[in-house]
């Protein structure tokens, strides 16, 4: 984004930029900054909060009358990511012939189809609709139970692709299920990895993939880094 | 080290280019400028090309338009806030809001959306995609863009 605002400015446009990162601000510096101590993912800071995100614009647009740069701000509400998991109710066991995560990923699905017909949009359908979660996740049970995951038919042959369309078919189905306020950052990845078969069986398929000789990039965008 | 503080920690490490001679930019007043957003959200149109894994291309994004697509190939930041509300990575309704108040002169036709995880060198938005969707904003009258990074 920094860059980006050196880019912008040399063509003529005023900038502003949110930072996230501060340190980068701060080597980059960009001409007019306002530095957001905010969950990652959410530059204007709270979701559903619309006197929140126009104090923050209202911020950085005061930037805009200042003489010269450059010039680095901070907000000064600091918003922690929520590390306890998102409070969201599992659909029970229906068939136990079928892998838990199988199983689970059939469950979601009138969710899913919920939050879709409620949004409007998706953005599930990187390499796979909804209709191939639940055999995506049998591809990956099958990984995680032993099998060679360079012959077992990953979506796309894209590791990354198909996670992050698991994840974000179980993320937005549990939007739709679960109560009360908007959920902290993190929260809902926190469920999803701690809380959901579907996230344990990418970890472990994850960790198999590693340890069966499989390259770097290959496995360790499969999920966030720190896991 | 929660996930955020992980990501920022190693964000803080990757190298950045210096700028000698950077520009600035006198705007008009905020109530006379016409102003756009700038994402690394990775967000395209529905129905538009997505992004790929390594995109260093932009895409625009048409004022009127809220069926967004969060194409960024990153799992490394919470993507529940924006599929709860758009605004809190893209404020189109804050800044059709700012408009109505008069506060903002005007909001852009086109807004502009670039994938955060680049190449280390950053050379192609710096050199050529960059300017490309800077110039398409200027066509459009923009003076003032915000930048929201994800």
């Amino acid at each position: 984004m920094s860059v980006l605002a050196h880019v912008f400015e040399a063509a003529g446009i005023a900038t502003v930029v949110l930072s996230s990162v501060r340190e980068m601000a701060e080597k980059t510096a960009p001409p007019r900054a306002l530095h957001c101590e905010f969950p990652l993912g959410r530059p204007l800071g709270r979701p559903g909060d619309a006197a929140f995100q126009h104090d923050v614009l209202a911020r950085a647009f005061a930037l805009l009358s200042l003489p010269s740069g450059p010039v680095l701000v901070d907000h000064p509400e600091v918003i922690e990511a929520d590390e306890s998991p998102l409070s969201c109710t599992l659909p029970p066991r229906f068939d136990p012939s079928l892998p838990p995560a199988v199983d689970e990923a059939r469950g979601l699905r009138r969710a899913y189809d919920r939050a879709l017909a409620r949004r409007g949009v998706t953005s599930v359908g990187r390499v796979i609709d909804a209709d191939g979660v639940p055999g995506a996740l049998a591809v990956l049970h099958a990984i995680a139970e032993g099998a060679d995951w360079k012959d077992a038919g990953i979506p796309g042959g894209n590791t990354t692709a198909v996670c992050h369309d698991i994840r974000t078919y179980y993320e937005e189905a549990a939007l739709e299920l679960a109560d009360g306020p908007v959920p902290g950052g993190r929260a809902v990845e926190d469920w999803y990895f701690e809380q959901t078969e579907a996230g344990a069986t990418v970890l472990k398929a994850r960790a198999a993939i590693r340890d069966g000789g499989g390259k770097f990039p290959v496995w360790f965008y499969m999920t966030p880094g720190q896991r | 080290m929660n996930g955020d503080q992980a990501m920022r920690a190693h964000s803080a490490t990757l190298p950045s280019p210096v700028f000698e001679h950077p520009a600035w930019v006198t705007p008009p007043p905020l109530t006379r400028s016409t102003v756009a957003i700038v994402t690394s959200a990775a967000l395209y149109a529905a129905g538009d090309e997505a992004f790929g894994a390594a995109d260093t291309g932009y895409r625009l994004i048409d004022r009127d338009r809220r069926d967004l697509v969060l194409g960024h190939w990153s799992p490394n930041f919470d993507r529940a806030g924006v599929a709860v509300d758009l605004n809190v990575v893209y404020p189109i309704d804050r800044l059709e809001e700012l408009a109505a108040a008069g506060t903002i002169g005007g909001v852009a036709p086109r807004h502009v959306s670039f994938a955060g995880n680049q190449p280390d060198d950053v050379s192609t938005i710096r050199l050529d995609s960059g300017p490309a969707a800077a110039a398409a904003l200027r066509a459009d009258g923009v003076d003032v863009v915000i930048l929201t990074p994800v």
